[in-house]
């Protein structure tokens, strides 16, 4: 691994943080991590000895796994602890948590949070460097990373692609993330979905906002959906996830105005049938199993230059 | 105003002040220059031009204020002081110690408070411990019983014990009728009506202003239209009939052209704006930061302007700070779960005092914005420096800078976004009805 650059972040809260260079640096290392998971022993001895905490305060299954799994192939001792059975829900706040957990000398809190901000908070009251997991409507910037990894793995560069993402733009962390990375590295992001979910002020992130998916699809070399969340429905934000399947479902007509090669994505997990057809999901051109797959080798990076790897 | 004949002022060996060599800017009494005021048991005896003849006892205490602005005391119509329920965060007692600090003589306070003020009891409780405040206190009694929005409450009795007006300040009144009906029934009382103007099928769940900056930090946004939807209905209700109506922090650009338009018409109605709102905008929010939290939100740069233009040119009539303690268990805590407000007393006169050094208005206009304006529309002694009403004064030094520090807040709660901020135009001697309740001199 040959870099000039030099990782100074302690933090990942997000995208925005990152320059090109920082970006360039946390892909290369995921790239020469990423082997290790192929290997028989999928264990290598770099983090032996530190400790990180998954704090989750929200469901998740894929991320906080994939945090787990890339901690422990690198040898860090790894503690979850969700919502269900933190003191948050005898009364204790946020900062009184994190203090607590600070004073057993972590090297690393991973947080996820349904309040926006909620690791801004974690990182103005700890010294331990924190890794944003997904906040409220606010980033995902990890995922933002293994969106970028995967897309260059199939495309090379990212200059001068075209992106399209498809979905509730402005409540998306992932979305968020995506747009700043994927812009960063020099994609065109042209984002659509329901008017009621991509206001006009997205396009302050960097993208390119179209009432009609099928404008935001053309020539698309990538093209992701995201997951609808059936809450929102009670906003309410649009009429029957039967409409939305209909209008903004990604599927095989959708796709024809794409470019022929042109990549599937999905942050998952997936409303098959919802935002995305079945046989477009697990056609030839869908990489969204390489996304989980890539998810390990770029959180084994971030563990790796947050904890001061040299 | 000033009297000519030095016998008059002779003081009775009384407590008596002299303020002398400080410019004095009365609006009131279209009066601005360089003058001495005398003050005599707690009134104003004397205004005359610096240089001219007051005789005073020997034991008056004199003030050199060269360069210093005396104006009438100043008047905040829109605090909370959380008492009674939530001293931990302010008390009468201290609120009014702030107020002092920041060169106010008198205050009005909402009452959402724990038990919300509703009833003679809570009024009372509030005249009796306002008695020893360094500060006037008013306060002002709900529009609804239980500020729930659905009966009127006991609007009377506590005009009777004490009340200068009504509102359910923190929640809007969203019954029109029983609006219209608050409207009407004041008018026995004389009691102004305050409104919080807030259309909340828009804002429910938000926590800032809704735009760029809402999408990019992934927090619920309020939009303009809860503001000015509702401010909307209030005009056409006073219009209607007939009544004044007052309408508290307005923040946006929409609200101030609808207030502008009503005026013109001959609406009777009267508008406030908060220092946040023409010294802060939504982007101040930067890393989520709780102290830019308060509803309604910090707005955007064009909504900052439009309340400039509107304090400018008379559509707005007062600056009130909305002064809203809340202790570190309420703002250190994630942004959408933190308490909405800032605290404001001690800082409005310096935010204020940076508008009139950008030229947007002029000393007088300060003046009434602060202190002519908010005692005419409360109905209450104050505004003026008028020989024979009580001495309640404001000196003003407009060059003292100082670094506005945490540790040097007055007020029992320290949520400022304007802590460490470098400040300038000062309250250095704060006097009411004769007596010193702050001082720098």
């Amino acid at each position: 691994m040959e870099s000039e650059h030099y990782f100074k972040h302690k933090h990942l809260i997000s995208m925005a943080d990152l320059s090109v260079e920082d970006l360039e640096l946390v892909l290369l290392t995921a790239r020469s991590f990423k082997e290790i998971s192929s290997r028989s022993i999928k264990k290598v001895p770099t983090l032996r000895g530190r400790t990180v905490i998954n704090l989750f305060f929200e469901p998740s299954t894929r991320t906080r796994l994939s945090f787990e799994i890339a901690a422990k192939r690198m040898s860090a001792d790894t503690f979850n602890i969700s919502a269900s059975s933190s003191s948050t829900t005898k009364g204790e706040t946020l900062v009184d948590t994190a203090l607590n957990l600070e004073a057993m000398n972590p090297d690393m809190v991973i947080i996820r949070h349904s309040s926006s901000g909620a690791p801004n908070l974690l990182k103005r009251h700890i010294k331990t460097s924190v890794i944003n997991a997904g906040d409220g409507t606010h980033e995902h910037p990890s995922q933002g990373l293994l969106d970028i990894m995967t897309v260059m793995e199939h495309k090379g560069d990212l200059a001068g692609l075209k992106i399209a993402i498809i979905g509730d733009i402005a409540h998306s962390r992932v979305a968020h993330s995506d747009i700043i990375g994927f812009t960063k590295m020099g994609a065109s992001v042209s984002v659509s979905g329901p008017a009621t979910m991509v206001p006009i002020e997205v396009e302050r992130l960097g993208a390119k906002v179209c009432l009609d998916p099928r404008e935001a699809v053309a020539d698309a070399d990538v093209v992701m959906a995201l997951r609808i969340q059936r809450e929102r429905l009670l906003d309410p934000l649009f009429p029957s996830l039967r409409e939305y399947a209909v209008f903004f479902g990604i599927n095989r007509e959708l796709m024809k105005l794409a470019k022929s090669d042109a990549l599937i994505m999905h942050p998952g997990p997936i409303n098959r049938g919802v935002e995305i057809d079945p046989d477009i999901a697990d056609g030839p051109n869908s990489v969204i199993l390489d996304q989980v797959t890539n998810g390990v080798a770029v959180r084994m990076a971030l563990l790796y230059l947050l904890m001061g790897g040299e | 105003m000033s009297s000519d004949d030095p016998a008059e002022k002779i003081s009775a060996g009384k407590t008596s002040i002299l303020l002398q060599n400080g410019r004095v800017i009365d609006p009131g009494n279209g009066f601005d220059q360089k003058a001495d005021v005398l003050v005599v048991d707690g009134m104003i005896t004397a205004v005359s031009k610096s240089g001219g003849k007051i005789i005073t006892h020997p034991d008056c205490i004199r003030y050199d204020l060269e360069g210093k602005w005396i104006l009438p005391g100043l008047i905040d119509m829109h605090v909370h002081l959380r008492e009674p329920g939530e001293e931990y965060k302010e008390t009468i007692e201290s609120g009014a110690k702030a107020a002092a600090a920041g060169g106010f003589t008198a205050v009005a306070c909402m009452p959402n408070t724990s038990p919300v003020n509703d009833s003679e009891g809570v009024t009372s409780l509030i005249m009796a411990k306002a008695a020893t405040a360094s500060c006037r206190v008013y306060p002002v009694g709900c529009i609804s019983r239980g500020a729930k929005g659905e009966e009127l409450a006991d609007i009377g009795e506590m005009k009777r014990a004490g009340a200068v007006a009504i509102s359910d300040d923190g929640m809007p009144v969203v019954d029109g009728q029983l609006f219209r009906r608050a409207l009407e029934y004041s008018a026995n009382y004389g009691l102004l009506v305050i409104s919080h103007s807030e259309e909340i099928s828009l804002s429910r769940g938000g926590v800032m202003n809704e735009g760029e900056m809402s999408i990019s930090l992934g927090l619920r946004g309020i939009p303009n239209a809860a503001e000015s939807i509702s401010v909307y209905r209030d005009l056409a209700l006073a219009e209607f009939t007939g009544r004044p109506v007052h309408i508290a922090h307005v923040s946006t650009a929409e609200a101030v052209e609808l207030i502008r338009q009503a005026k013109s018409r001959g609406c009777k109605v009267s508008a406030e704006t908060a220092p946040h709102y023409f010294t802060l905008t939504d982007r101040d929010v930067g890393e989520y930061d709780t102290n830019a939290k308060m509803n309604p939100p910090l707005r955007s740069e064009a909504d900052r302007q439009a309340i400039i233009a509107g304090l400018a040119d008379g559509t707005i009539d007062v600056i009130a700070t909305d002064h809203a303690p809340h202790s570190r268990l309420e703002k250190d805590r994630e942004f959408d779960q933190a308490a909405n407000g800032i605290i404001g007393l001690e800082t409005s006169l310096s935010m204020t005092m940076e508008l009139v050094r950008q030229g947007a208005i002029d000393p007088a206009r300060l003046v009434e914005l602060m202190s002519l304006n908010p005692a005419r529309i409360l109905g209450v002694e104050g505004g003026d420096l008028s020989i024979g009403s009580r001495a309640d004064i404001t000196v003003v030094d407009p060059q003292n800078n100082f670094l506005y520090r945490k540790d040097a807040i007055v007020s029992k709660s320290k949520n400022s976004p304007f802590i460490d901020r470098q400040l300038t135009g000062k309250a250095i001697l704060t006097v009411m009805g004769g007596a010193v309740t702050h001082s720098e001199l």
